[in-house]
């Protein structure tokens, strides 16, 4: 009898030892058994699931929705520009360009699911533009834009090159667009861009009003895969790569030791750099906090997700640390000049390299101590613990 | 009562246990050969990443190539002849070779487990485990000893008892004990596993967790070694290492750990194990049963064995205290971390940011990480001293290639440990160039700004 026990623990082993590594990360069970607890008792009930819709529905479709308004209204602009090539409809179409490309900022963030598998980012704002290639295609006629050869050729800091990097003033670009060789070719070119930046666009912004929004809101486990871990590093990844690298670090050159003002954002109509990466910085805190697109409204976020979990030991508010940090850093950046007077006129640019600083502050806030007390990995490793 | 260790070493007992041993030892290694090959980690882990983190002193141990699919092919063969018993002695001794050497390659890879299955393996290189039921026994009749001496077995439960007790004791510390951490940390982010989910919320459920799981590290080997409790111990066992499989990702370690668990069971039911294998292999275990017992007593060499074996566990029970040697927090510093039992102690993360300085003109640029590491890497280094000081000789060398010169560098590290807020871990006024790995306490870690009261 006591024989047959043994026997069946072995084949219990057995079966466990054959059976798959992959825990099939199962939704959680929505009856939340936790009435009767004791006053010692601090169970935490934060709901991811709650997080990722108002993630979806309150920040990033919404977000999309506006950009992807802006984006129509440029290529409005353009099309009343292209039609009656006026000072005033040049401006208009400038306008539109700045006014979509500051909303982009606002998406920019948002690199996963349908915006991952098209590239959204890189197709949209790889800086910076490789003008020779963009002249060159202008010249020829002939281009490929949905090449990965051609990211650096167009989206916005291609329109940026063209708007104004061309010609001295507004006058001699309208005579260059109007009385120029290459009129035809560049509006054509300017059609292109404008189609692919809109087609990329509305895939990315139709999917996620299709089906991908329920993929990503049901998706709520705590698997590497379950969506919050996975937009999490997305999000960290976003901060990190574009924010503080390419829009401050890179151009003040901390990572090659030479300051390189023409890898700044909207090179061309450089006193937007500032604008740009100020507007990025307020939609991460944004979306930190959990606040509804262009409202005051908040929801369930990662800043409320700390507060549940409270795991911290000294008492110290988490979200409330990285909060500060985030307004310490803005501030600075908002006491600079232009990001281009600052990185050209002075040797070394303190001011700017101060600013980095805070702003690099942040990175280990949100990549050690937030995805610790979230117990989320960091670029997930498929390997063993202990 | 006076312990005879003359009569203790020479008393036999039924080789079973230790064969049962052997086999299930040598077909988990097999496993987790073929698992960590088919998983692709011999590429991401050894053949894709440009630098690895040596140990002190085998820094001469490196990835071969492609050559390194030949070492976990050895590795693979070994543990199959260990498995069949056949040319045992050569099978475990490439086995503990090859295998060290994999996990000596890089210490990103880390694990106690690891170091336990080294261990294992060289304590198995003095055993007489093809004695019973091996194919050496079987083709060799002078092999063959249906009795072995009794100190064989208990060594392996020795080791056994030593990996436990020592867990226990490393978890005898106010952050496992009076804040349940980091299991405050780890459980609640398992919530979405069936059934038992929900309780991962609970706090009474992690202190549950982290008090169970002491006690039971420190009390599993005598539950195991009394015959009255060994039943209550041995699904206990199995309980624990379900779990925390289920918990955490621990690859084959807990079915290493029950099966291992086996060896205490009185030869009766090693014997009903045997006697279902040889039905199914259609071999005949009563050749084995020949009566005869091995003695070590005529063998040369013998008595070098038992110093070697002496000193073998005289190392695994000191080697754990060396923390005690040095300064400051062990949690913190990591300074006689590994190789000591301490599994699942800390969540501990970190970032750092090396700065590469120009000592003479005052240029300077930060690096980029994952330039050089893998995210696996980056991870490990970003908060292990041993690491960073290595990567930045490192980075020194592969810049001065470059052609920089005058090179001093710096790092700024976060770290935050158990639920802690980050701080800073490393002294960022402190030119990493000219410090030295040694085993030396590291003046330029800076002290942990709190307190972490046990052992």
């Amino acid at each position: 009898m006591k024989g047959k026990w043994y026997y069946a623990f072995v084949a219990i082993l057995v079966i466990w030892a054959c059976s798959s590594d992959s825990s099939n990360p199962t939704p959680g069970t929505d009856d939340d058994g936790m009435g009767g607890g004791t006053d010692d008792e601090v169970p935490v009930t934060f709901d991811r699931g709650a997080m990722l819709t108002n993630w979806a529905d309150n920040i990033i479709i919404p977000s999309y929705q506006a950009f992807q308004t802006d984006l129509a209204a440029l290529q409005t602009a353009f099309e009343t520009f292209e039609s009656d090539k006026s000072e005033i409809n040049l401006q208009a179409f400038r306008q539109a360009w700045e006014v979509a490309y500051i909303t982009w900022q606002k998406v920019s963030m948002f690199e996963i699911g349908p915006a991952e598998s098209a590239g959204y980012r890189l197709n949209m704002n790889t800086y910076p533009a490789d003008t020779d290639l963009i002249n060159d295609h202008i010249t020829t006629g002939t281009y490929d834009l949905t090449l990965p050869s051609n990211r650096d050729s167009k989206g916005f800091p291609a329109l940026d090159y063209l708007l104004n990097g061309l010609a001295a003033d507004d006058t001699a670009l309208l005579d260059l667009w109007t009385n120029g060789a290459e009129t035809d070719n560049t509006m054509a070119f300017i059609t292109a861009l404008l189609a692919d930046m809109t087609a990329l666009t509305n895939t990315v912004v139709g999917d996620w009003e299709g089906s991908y929004r329920n993929t990503f809101v049901s998706n709520d486990g705590s698997s590497a895969t379950a969506s919050v871990d996975r937009y999490v590093n997305d999000f960290i990844f976003y901060y990190e790569k574009f924010l503080r690298a390419g829009k401050m670090g890179i151009p003040l050159g901390v990572f090659s030791g030479t300051p390189a003002p023409n890898t700044i954002e909207v090179f061309y109509k450089s006193e937007l750099s500032k604008t740009m990466f100020l507007t990025g910085m307020d939609a991460v805190q944004d979306f930190f906090n959990g606040k509804h697109f262009a409202s005051a409204t908040t929801g369930e976020s990662l800043a409320s997700y700390l507060g549940a979990l409270n795991t911290l030991k000294d008492g110290a508010d988490l979200a409330e640390v990285i909060n500060d940090q985030m307004n310490e850093a803005r501030d600075l950046v908002n006491g600079l000049g232009t990001f281009r007077d600052e990185i050209e006129n002075n040797t070394p640019p303190t001011n700017m390299l101060l600013a980095y600083d805070e702003v690099q502050r942040v990175v280990p806030l949100f990549k050690v101590d937030m995805v610790s007390a979230m117990s989320i990995s960091i670029d997930f490793v498929d390997a063993d613990g202990d | 009562m006076t312990f005879n260790l003359k009569k203790y070493l020479n008393t036999s007992m039924e080789a079973a246990p230790l064969a049962v041993f052997r086999i299930f030892f040598g077909l988990m290694m097999l496993g987790s050969i073929v698992r960590f090959w088919a998983y692709g980690w011999i590429e991401k882990l050894y053949l894709e990443p440009e630098f690895h983190f040596s140990y002190y002193g085998f820094e001469w141990v490196r990835p071969l190539g492609n050559i390194t699919y030949l070492l976990f092919l050895v590795c693979a063969l070994s543990s199959i002849g260990i498995a069949l018993g056949y040319k045992y002695r050569s099978s475990i001794l490439l086995f503990f070779l090859s295998f060290t050497y994999i996990e000596l390659m890089d210490k990103t890879t880390y694990l106690n487990h690891y170091y336990f299955i080294s261990a294992l393996s060289f304590l198995m290189l003095f055993l007489p485990a093809n004695s019973y039921f091996s194919m050496d026994a079987k083709s060799n009749k002078a092999l063959r000893f249906q009795r072995i001496p009794k100190w064989t077995i208990d060594s392996i439960k020795l080791m056994l008892a030593v990996v436990y007790i020592y867990a226990g004791i490393a978890k005898l510390n106010s952050d496992w004990l009076v804040d349940a951490m980091p299991l405050k940390i780890w459980l609640p982010s398992k919530f979405d596993i069936p059934i038992i989910g929900e309780l991962m919320t609970k706090e009474w459920v992690h202190f549950g967790f982290s008090w169970g799981g002491a006690l039971y590290d420190l009390s599993i080997p005598f539950l195991l070694l009394w015959s009255r409790t060994r039943f209550l111990g041995f699904f206990l066992v199995l309980f624990f290492h379900i779990i925390t499989r289920i918990l955490f990702p621990i690859g084959m370690f807990p079915y290493i750990m029950i099966v291992s668990a086996l060896i205490f069971f009185d030869p009766a039911l090693h014997q009903r194990i045997l006697a279902i294998m040889s039905k199914w292999l259609r071999a005949d275990k009563s050749v084995f049963d020949n009566g005869k017992a091995l003695s070590f007593a005529h063998q040369p060499l013998h008595k070098l064995k038992y110093v070697l074996v002496s000193v073998f566990f005289a190392f695994q029970v000191l080697f754990p205290w060396r923390y005690l040697l040095y300064p400051g927090e062990l949690f913190w510093t990591e300074e006689g971390y590994r190789f000591s039992w301490r599994v699942m102690l800390m969540e501990k993360s970190g970032y750092a940011q090396f700065k590469i300085v120009d000592s003479v003109s005052g240029k300077w640029f930060y690096v980029d990480n994952s330039d050089f590491l893998t995210p696996f890497q980056e991870k490990q280094m970003s908060f292990q001293p041993d690491f960073i000081l290595e990567y930045a000789h490192y980075l020194k060398s592969h810049f001065e290639n470059d052609g920089h010169k005058n090179i001093a560098i710096y790092v700024d590290c976060q770290v935050a440990l158990n639920g802690r807020l980050s701080q800073p871990y490393i002294d960022p006024t402190v030119d990493l160039t000219k410090e030295k790995e040694s085993f030396k306490h590291k003046t330029w870690i800076l002290p942990f700004k709190d307190e972490i009261k046990g052992i």
